[in-house]
């Protein structure tokens, strides 16, 4: 297996969009929960259970971004064209759910407003996130350096399953997030709420799973055929221990670990996807070499990278430390 | 609605506008961090409550405006993959890797230590707060160094080679970053957002001054703002200066559309002052000119020859017009803006700074005009170095991603109608906190915090505001 610059990008790449799905997922799937609160204070308590950390959240998109481009510029520039609308309706979709934290505290007559853009705002960037993993995973057509398609062959049902499923696994982490972060009704609230979307999503996990494989006959090698099988059959095992201790763990009123079961989910399904992919870079053509840019860039980013990165994660990690707990409702903002 | 378009001007025409909502934040907000540094360091020297009091009533304005700042960035930087995808593949060697700097010294820089400035002063003690408001501060300045390194090496390309896909390969870290208009842009750009900072809080110091000219608060901000509209405008002019004779070195063919030249001038060109293009006859009709002037700015002699765009190829010129205003719209708002501050130090030498009514309400009018000398400068440079992205290398068409025209209209007509209805309402906000008095409690409707950005840990928000712990 080659080791080399562009082979630690494609790592690092990876890494900065699973930190992205990670903690940006859950802050997108309590959006999505928002108009399920049953009263003005449960929609303040949800909010403000992210509210401090969102920003930083989301800036690991625009790393996943800014990274690809800067790192593997043909792969963004194929991308990105064949993404057009599901990029486009994301990108929009972040501006009402990111304004919104900060305008709903701002009015009293318009609040409801903003209560149904961070709603709809959640609920669209989740969806158009899952459209353009669904669209990924079928393939981009490439023809001389460029995106060769249409501008709607991203919409196809398995796309629009992808959508729905992460959809429902945002909203979940969002569930057990609050699980974790509040007490009272509003937990027992979530606990009932985590059951089903965990059964949902574990549901639809499968059903994309089963269907993967056949959307390129590649795919169907790399999970079917020994000795690599043989690997490949660790993914569903770990996957099964997760279910287990999710559902165990809401069955025994745990408050962290249906959090982290869930995230565990999506872990695995990532590194599923990664077998899938590997080596390439976007399916069915372009290979991580392929896409990178020339050493030059990819050294002297890395030394940013390598410097900077661990110092993000430290202060990130630290400030989850200290927020750790239940949140108190009395303290919030009334 | 868009029809006649083709997917070029499409693009062209929504890169401009996000382009251009989003640098009015920034412009704001470098600005404004900085002037929030050095009222918490006042406040902290001398423990004069006007200074924190005046932290606290900027510190909600600013929060808000940065929070535009950012949600009108993430869109910018993917903007260059959906529309620009074929400059990407071949300029993201380069400009790729300034821009993961950002991303990773600045941004996280930003979101980092912006919960602690905003809400940790009794939480983290002053020294820290002081630490934090500081980075902040410097994070801002640190994604103008970084973005303006990338728009600067697009217009003065350097370090490079090309390789055998057409990349522009790097060659040379140092030559990219420290390109030759880097520098004069860096500080034009700096200079601006500090002026354009100055304006709006003059703007608002003077408001309030009108309705009470013994507000103490209205003072403080009212002369800090005037010293600052006095000091930094003559730097800015020289800078600006100084920007075009760079320009006049790497892109001549901009400075003849500044200027207005048409034709060549063999001995001596004429400083055009005002006149409208005429692009069909090339030449400015009701020109109001100075003979020889331009000779003299550009060349230090009065019978030096100019090139006009006659030398230029015409499928390598700029649109002369549009950059002829938005120019004359800049240095026009500049000359003004040297006049509030030489009006405001004649009002303060005579000990009249604060009962002149007529400098509150000239200070009020100049309010938002940074805004527009930003917007008209960055269209200046911009439109300037058209027909090309990367300059004399790339050009504008030949960087275009393969979409269909269709596809792009949509999305324009979508960001159109979501940015004026949500940066719209943000406006409204900040006017609306603009115009209470710094001492009112409860500015916003809730005094609570800000939660606009930022990690935060939870022990630095104040326990009544933001419930975790
Ligand atoms: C408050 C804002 C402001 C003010 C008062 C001025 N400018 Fe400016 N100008 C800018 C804000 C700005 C800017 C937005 O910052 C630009 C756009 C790109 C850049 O580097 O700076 C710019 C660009 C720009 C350029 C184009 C550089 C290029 O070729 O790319 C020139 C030649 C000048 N300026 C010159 C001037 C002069 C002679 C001024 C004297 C009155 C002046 N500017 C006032
Ligand atoms: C933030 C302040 C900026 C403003 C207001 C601004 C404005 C504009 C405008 C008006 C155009 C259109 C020119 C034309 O089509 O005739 C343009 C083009 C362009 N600008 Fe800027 N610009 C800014 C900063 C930047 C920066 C920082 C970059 C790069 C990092 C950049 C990259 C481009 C590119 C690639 C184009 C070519 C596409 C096009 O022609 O529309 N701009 N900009
Ligand atoms: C077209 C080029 C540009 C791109 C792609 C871009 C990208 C971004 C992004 C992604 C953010 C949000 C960062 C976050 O998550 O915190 C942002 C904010 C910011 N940008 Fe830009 N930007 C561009 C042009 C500019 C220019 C020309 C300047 C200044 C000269 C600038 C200065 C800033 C600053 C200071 C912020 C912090 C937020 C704020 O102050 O409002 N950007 N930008």
């Amino acid at each position: 297996m080659p080791f080399d610059l562009a082979f630690i990008w494609a790592g690092l790449i990876a890494f900065a969009v699973l930190t992205y799905v990670i903690l940006d997922g859950f802050d997108l799937g309590l959006g999505i929960l928002f108009p399920f609160g049953r009263s003005d204070g449960d929609r303040d308590l949800m909010m403000n259970s992210v509210a401090p950390v969102w920003d930083g959240n989301e800036t690991w998109l625009v790393l996943g971004g800014g990274g690809l481009f800067a790192v593997f510029p043909l792969a963004y520039a194929v991308v990105m064209p064949a993404l057009y609308m599901p990029i486009t309706l994301m990108l929009l979709a972040l501006v009402f759910r990111g304004v919104s934290f900060e305008y709903r505290w701002r009015t009293k007559r318009w609040k409801g407003v903003w209560d149904i853009a961070f709603f709809s705002g959640s609920v669209i960037a989740a969806f158009a996130q899952g459209i353009a993993l669904g669209a990924l995973v079928q393939g981009i057509e490439v023809t001389d350096r460029a995106y060769a398609g249409g501008w709607f062959d991203w919409l196809t049902p398995f796309s629009i399953l992808t959508g729905l499923s992460v959809v429902v696994g945002y909203a979940l982490l969002g569930a057990t997030w609050l699980v974790y972060k509040t007490a009272g009704d509003i937990q027992v609230q979530m606990r009932r709420y985590a059951r089903w979307l965990g059964s949902g999503t574990i549901g639809l996990i499968g059903v994309v799973s089963i269907m993967t494989p056949f959307q390129d006959a590649v795919y169907f090698e790399r999970w079917f055929n020994l000795p690599g099988s043989l690997w490949t059959m660790l993914v569903p095992l770990v996957m099964l221990a997760l279910i287990w201790a999710f559902f165990t763990g809401l069955k025994d009123q745990k408050d962290l670990q249906p959090f982290l079961s869930a995230l565990g989910f999506f872990v695995v399904s990532f590194i599923g996807i990664g077998i899938s992919f590997y080596p390439m870079m976007v399916p069915p053509t372009l290979t991580i070499w392929e896409a990178a840019a020339p050493d030059e860039s990819l050294a002297f980013t890395l030394v940013g990278a390598v410097v900077l990165v661990p110092m993000i994660l430290g202060y990130t990690a630290y400030a989850y430390w200290v927020f750790r707990g239940k949140m108190d409702p009395s303290e919030g903002y009334h | 609605m868009l029809d006649g378009f083709s997917a070029e001007t499409l693009a062209r025409m929504q890169f401009a506008f996000t382009v251009s909502f989003h640098i009015i934040f920034p412009a704001f907000s470098i600005g404004l961090a900085s002037f929030l540094a050095v009222l918490n360091g006042m406040w902290l020297w001398t423990r004069d409550r006007t200074y924190l009091t005046l932290f606290d009533y900027w510190k909600k304005i600013f929060a808000v405006a940065f929070g535009m700042g950012v949600v009108s960035g993430i869109v910018m930087s993917y903007q260059f993959g959906t529309n620009w995808s074929v400059f990407s593949d071949k300029a993201g060697p380069v400009v790729g890797p300034l821009m993961a700097y950002e991303v990773l010294s600045a941004f996280f820089l930003e979101a980092g230590f912006l919960g602690i400035m905003l809400f940790g002063r009794d939480r983290v003690g002053e020294k820290l707060h002081m630490f934090a408001t500081g980075m902040v501060a410097f994070g801002t300045l640190l994604s103008a160094t970084w973005i303006l390194s990338v728009n600067s090496w697009m217009h003065t390309p350097a370090g490079y080679s090309v390789n055998d896909v057409g990349q522009f390969a790097p060659e040379d870290w140092w030559a990219i970053v420290f390109n030759p208009s880097f520098p004069y842009r860096l500080i034009h750009m700096v200079l601006a957002a500090y002026l354009t900072t100055a304006l709006v809080v003059g703007g608002v110091g003077a408001i309030h001054l009108l309705r009470d000219r013994t507000d103490p608060e209205a003072r403080r901000m009212f002369s800090m703002a005037m010293w600052m509209a006095a000091l930094v405008t003559p730097l800015q002019i020289f800078a600006g200066d100084l920007h075009g004779l760079n320009t006049l070195e790497y892109q001549p063919a901009k400075v003849m559309a500044m200027e207005g030249h048409y034709v060549s001038y063999p001995d001596g060109a004429p400083l055009i002052l005002f006149g409208i293009p005429n692009p069909d006859e090339k030449r400015i009709d009701y020109a109001v000119q100075i003979p020889y002037a331009s000779s003299l700015i550009l060349k230090h002699r009065l019978d030096a020859p100019l090139d006009g765009l006659d030398t230029i190829p015409d499928d390598e010129e700029p649109p002369l017009a549009i950059v002829f205003y938005s120019f004359r719209i800049m240095v026009g708002l500049g000359f003004a803006m040297l006049g509030l501050g030489g009006w405001s130090l004649w009002a303060r030498w005579r000990g009249q700074l604060f009962e002149t009514r007529w400098l509150h309400r000239a200070a009020v009018l100049m309010g938002p005009t940074g805004f527009v000398a930003v917007l008209a400068g960055w269209i200046t440079t911009e439109v300037g170095r058209q027909p090309y992205t990367v300059y004399g290398l790339l050009r504008t068409g030949d960087s275009l991603a393969p979409i269909d025209a269709p596809a792009v209209a949509a999305s324009l007509i979508a960001f159109i109608i979501v940015y004026f209805f949500i940066f719209g309402a943000g406006t409204f906000y900040i006017l609306r906190m603009m115009n209470k008095r710094p001492a009112t409690p409860k500015l916003g409707l809730r005094d609570g915090p800000i939660r606009t950005a930022g990690v935060t840990p939870a022990s630095q928000i104040e326990r009544d505001v933001v419930p975790g712990k």
